[in-house]
């Protein structure tokens, strides 16, 4: 399949357009690689997978371990629903993606790094394995890169299994070594003991690629675009009931309702922030705008109009997410479960009172308790939905 | 800087621990007890690095990373979640490790409603009721459910079985309708064992313990050990109940039901009866048994202290077929054959070095056959009416029993295999409070307690035993000339693999009962007598590479392997909860025991000599005593 024929709409300009990756392997390989490390973290970027972590920070973290080998990898197990940015950027931009690999290998002490890959997205390897071989042939990857002979880093591509689990980085890393995809305990970070028992860092496609562009034009370049507690712009997925479905670039601050007006999709009767692990928000609330301090993102967004039914959403989420718990905690892998029978009975017979504090536990046990983001996260819809939307339960209006 | 210790405070209390200590355990630490279904004691790290430490073989780098990821908790239940000052959530205090100063809270409302949730949760998946369940009494879930005050059912119950239990022909019993998915029996087959004869598979609610390619136990590569059995929390795993088959034998007027009892489980049974582990109620159960209706009583020892003359014979003729004749026929070391977990793992995964174990038959089977013979004939006994139970510590041991092989005297040498369990299940339904009891002695002829019989039951108690005797035979002299009381120290103690060797100065003439087998023992004078011991089969396997690749324990002449950590008094069949604490607290009953006995070695047991006196008249290794006390062993895929 030629990739270009599935890259999607892209809404407006894309800042990647702009930045040569050799640019930015030539700045990290004539810069120490503290410097590149200071630079990413005075730029204020953070992780776009979601959980938007400090990228420098990380790093810092990452270099200041003792272990060797240390280890970059880019997590390109973009399973979030709704989420389709991470596809665009690698059919469009892979180049980029790898010098900012590289370019972490750089930072942090790296020589080698792994592109986990979806595995749906398995006919983009062939793709990305010509690009690999044009960068080896620039010499952008391999030994002594661009003539800095402390400067060495190759990437190998690794296919995922299809596991939505597998996009959280511990059970990344423990499907990197062979084993079934279950959450691991966070201490150790990954950056302390990751792939192999080793410091690695992971890192989302996007933030991967923004990186070179942030060397190249520079940290104020990048903070500028957004707000001052949240600098640096985002690509948004955009789908669902909208005019204009499709790939957008929004510095951060933007407004819901700039980008409803934009996609096409005034009349929204609601909006998915952040995938199916993100938060539901109705039309009362389309003037948040979307930074980390607010409505915290993904970068997916997906638009219901006026004629869905919410708690058919919610039933949806819940479904995927009883599905696709790695089945290791009790509070995600039997409360998903529970949760999606509660939402199947409460559509049809409604929901009293004691129903409703018992399903609110429930909901609130899953988010304390559970192991990893999974859990944590995935009562967040329903929650949104049963806080916005209960008139539409039966015998609710 | 490893070695400061971090102030904790934990509910108020100041504790200090040294770095990387788990909160959970730091909890312990101030009496503070927080509750668990998925971490054990055995599988910490700590547990298994002693077990495991001192080994020729600590595995390549990616073994010990492979070991590390099964060791780390997988933090599944979620019951040890904790408060933790100045971070949000609730977190695991069985996988959080102290770093640095941390202020915790282990109980409060939020706490205390989300383990109640977690523990309704896993009701709510949970079929059968507490009281048609092996583990009532005994179950953790059971317990906490109790301890949280789950009384409602607010996440539903299942009122269908969800799994089918499979039981007919499996020895291992799993029932999946209990099963909370905590993974202790995955991680305890795969660190201690080294089997990995369960998994975990499938995702989300589809996620469950499995076998390869979904197969019954009976079918899978699965030695019987019943380690996963004594680590799981609730009724998902049993062994196969055999006790209504004993007192149906027990009530049969036709039959002779004549039950040998092993060292271990009279070390261990007390804890049914709320004893503290590591007390001995040896005479007790004598007594209790004879109260359900055993008609006669025999000790194993007497069947240890044969399987020592047997296996120490073959020992001294490989030894010197390999020595003098120069026959490479005869395969060194040998491995002695007594623990029926080892036996099956051996078969399955290291077949090549079958001609290496002894083909002398373990304890149980010996008094299986004996009795059924010797026995049956002197006492004027039909063997067809003899109905043989053993007590064992061990679940492998029914395996072993149903061996088809298992017959040559023309009836089943062993009927049935009970475990401690089992045992202390039947006393209970009879209302017999053993620790109550006064002490009956062991019946004639198997009953003359020896020590050497008794410390089988302990890691490094056949080889001390084995070597009791041999040393003497070849030496001519007392062994404790040698070794202070006869304790053979270097080979006790509970290091996974272990090596010790004796020098022998110089050699007496051979005994009568021997006479057939060498002329004399001038040929190991001057000779190094070299032995190892292994317990765990992960230390089985670390033996079998240092063999195969010319290591120490290749130089070895004779080697003990013992399937269950801490050999059989931490056997699969033992009184639950297990771990290094009560394994070491019975070794200790076990070893007083032995010091306490009169006879000692295997050789001097009058019992033993009679029998080779009166019916295995050519003495061990004998036509005779291989066609009853022999046996031979098969490659399994």
């Amino acid at each position: 399949m030629d990739p270009k024929t599935v890259r999607g709409f892209v809404g407006n300009k894309l800042s990647f357009s702009e930045v040569a990756p050799k640019d930015g392997i030539r700045m990290a390989a004539e810069m120490a690689p503290e410097d590149v490390v200071a630079i990413i973290g005075a730029s204020g970027l953070r992780g776009r997978g979601g959980a938007g972590f400090p990228t420098g920070k990380k790093w810092e973290f990452a270099r200041s371990q003792e272990g060797t080998p240390k280890y970059t990898i880019c997590n390109a197990d973009e399973g979030e629903p709704g989420t389709f940015k991470d596809r665009l950027i690698l059919t469009d931009f892979p180049e980029l993606v790898f010098a900012g690999m590289a370019i972490a290998g750089r930072a942090v002490g790296a020589e080698f790094g792994i592109l986990y890959l979806r595995a749906e997205y398995g006919w983009l390897r062939d793709h990305l394995e010509a690009a690999l071989e044009r960068c080896r042939g620039a010499n952008l990857l391999g030994k002594a890169i661009l003539g800095n002979k402390e400067f060495n880093f190759d990437i190998a591509i690794r296919m995922g299994s299809g596991a939505y689990i597998c996009g959280e980085e511990t059970a990344l890393l423990e499907s990197l070594e062979g084993r079934r995809g279950d959450a691991r305990n966070r201490i150790p970070f990954p950056v302390q003991a990751g792939y192999l028992g080793k410091p690695t860092t992971v890192n989302n496609v996007e933030t991967l690629a923004w990186v070179p562009c942030v060397l190249v034009k520079g940290p104020s370049w990048f903070a500028a675009m957004g707000t001052r507690k949240a600098p640096g712009a985002w690509l948004f997925s955009v789908s669902g009931d909208c005019k204009r479905p499709g790939i957008y670039e929004y510095p951060f601050g933007t407004s819901l309702r700039q980008i409803l007006s934009d996609v096409g999709a005034e009349n929204a009767k609601a909006v998915q922030v952040g995938g199916a692990s993100g938060t539901c928000v109705p039309p009362a609330q389309f003037d948040r705008t979307l930074s980390p301090g607010d409505l915290a993102t993904g970068g997916s967004i997906i638009v219901f109009g006026p004629g869905q039914d919410m708690f058919a959403v919610a039933e949806n989420f819940q479904h995927f997410f009883a599905d696709e718990s790695c089945g290791q905690c009790i509070p995600c892998r039997v409360g998903n479960q529970r949760l999606l029978e509660a939402i199947g009975r409460m559509r049809k017979d409604g929901l009293d009172t004691d129903g409703e504090r018992n399903v609110r536990q429930l909901a609130q046990t899953m988010t304390v308790a559970s192991k990893c983001g999974l859990g944590q996260m995935s009562a967040r819809a329903f929650l949104a939905i049963l806080n916005n939307f209960s008139g539409e339960l039966p015998g609710r209006a | 800087m490893d070695s400061e210790l971090i102030a904790v405070s934990i509910d108020g209390k100041e504790v200090k621990v040294s770095p990387g200590t788990t909160v959970l355990e730091a909890a312990r630490a101030v009496g503070i007890h927080i509750p668990t279904l998925c971490h054990h004691d055995d599988l910490c790290s700590e547990a298994l690095y002693s077990q495991t430490s001192s080994t020729p073989h600590q595995g390549e780098h990616s073994h010990q990373h492979e070991e590390s990821a099964m060791l780390s908790t997988p933090s599944s239940c979620r019951l040890c979640l904790v408060e933790v000052e100045g971070l949000p959530k609730l977190h695991a205090s069985c996988a959080l490790p102290i770093h640095n100063a941390m202020t915790v809270r282990t109980t409060s409302t939020a706490i205390r409603h989300a383990r109640r949730d977690i523990l309704e949760l896993m009701m709510s998946e949970h079929y059968g009721d507490c009281f048609a369940c092996a583990r009532n009494g005994t179950c953790e879930l059971q317990k906490l459910c109790a301890d949280y005050g789950v009384t409602s059912e607010r996440f539903g119950r299942p009122h269908e079985p969800l799994f089918e239990k499979a039981e007919a022909g499996n020895i291992i019993v799993r029932d999946q309708n209990k099963c909370i998915l905590c993974r202790r029996c995955v991680r305890m087959c795969a660190l201690y064992q080294g089997v990995y004869a369960l998994t975990t598979e499938g995702r989300g609610d589809h996620s469950r313990i499995a076998t390869f390619m979904g197969r019954e136990m009976q079918d899978a590569a699965c030695i019987n050990c019943g380690q996963c059995i004594n680590r799981c929390p609730t009724g998902a795993l049993s062994e196969r109940d055999d006790t209504e088959a004993v007192w149906h034998a027990i009530e049969d007027p036709d039959k002779l039901v004549v039950i040998q009892t092993a060292p271990a489980p009279r070390a261990a049974i007390g804890e049914a009866f709320g004893c503290e582990p590591g007390t001995p109620l040896t005479f007790q159960m004598n007594t209790a048994l004879k109260r359900i209706g055993f008609d006669k009583v025999f000790d194993t020892n007497f069947s240890a202290d044969l399987t020592i003359m047997e296996e120490g014979s073959e020992l001294i003729s490989r030894l010197y077929k390999a020595l003098v004749l120069k026959d490479n026929s005869a395969a060194l070391p040998q491995f002695t054959s007594c623990s029926p977990g080892w036996i099956k793992f051996i078969e399955h995964f290291y077949p090549q070095y079958l001609p290496n174990l002894s083909s002398a038959k373990s304890p149980q089977q010996m008094m299986g056959a004996v009795l059924k013979t010797y026995f049956a004939e002197k006492n004027g006994w039909d063997p067809s009416k003899i109905v043989s139970v053993s007590l064992m510590p061990c679940t492998a041991k029914k395996f072993e029993a149903g061996r088809p092989e298992m017959d040559s005297s023309g009836y089943r040498d062993v009927d049935y295999a009970i475990t401690t369990r089992e045992m202390a299940r039947m006393f209970k339904q009879a209302g017999v409070d053993v620790p109550k009891l006064d002490k009956t002695d062991f019946d004639s002829p198997f009953g003359t307690p020896t020590g050497s019989g008794v410390i089988f039951g302990a890691t490094g108690g056949v080889m001390e035993a084995a070597l009791r005797t041999v040393l003497e035979i070849v030496t001519g002299e007392k062994v404790e000339s040698m070794f202070d009381h006869a304790d053979i120290k270097p080979v006790r103690g509970f290091d996974g693999v272990r090596m010790a060797e004796v020098k022998i100065e110089k050699v007496g003439p051979v005994p009568e009962i021997l006479s057939h087998l060498v002329a004399d023992f001038e040929w190991l004078k001057g000779a190094t007598l070299r032995v190892g011991l292994a317990h765990g089969t992960v230390n089985a396997i670390r033996v079998m590479k240092d063999i195969e690749e010319g290591g120490p324990l290749s130089k070895c002449h004779f080697i003990e392997f013992m399937a269950c950590p801490g050999g059989c008094l931490g056997g699969g069949g033992q009184p639950i909860p297990t771990d290094q604490d009560i394994r070491a607290a019975r070794a200790k009953a076990l070893y007083s025991e032995d010091a306490a006995y009169v006879v000692r070695k295997s050789h001097e047991n009058e019992d033993v000599l009679r029998i080779y006196r009166e019916f295995f008249k050519e003495g061990p290794c004998s036509h005779k005593s291989h066609e009853l006390l022999h046996t031979h062993y098969k490659e399994r895929v």
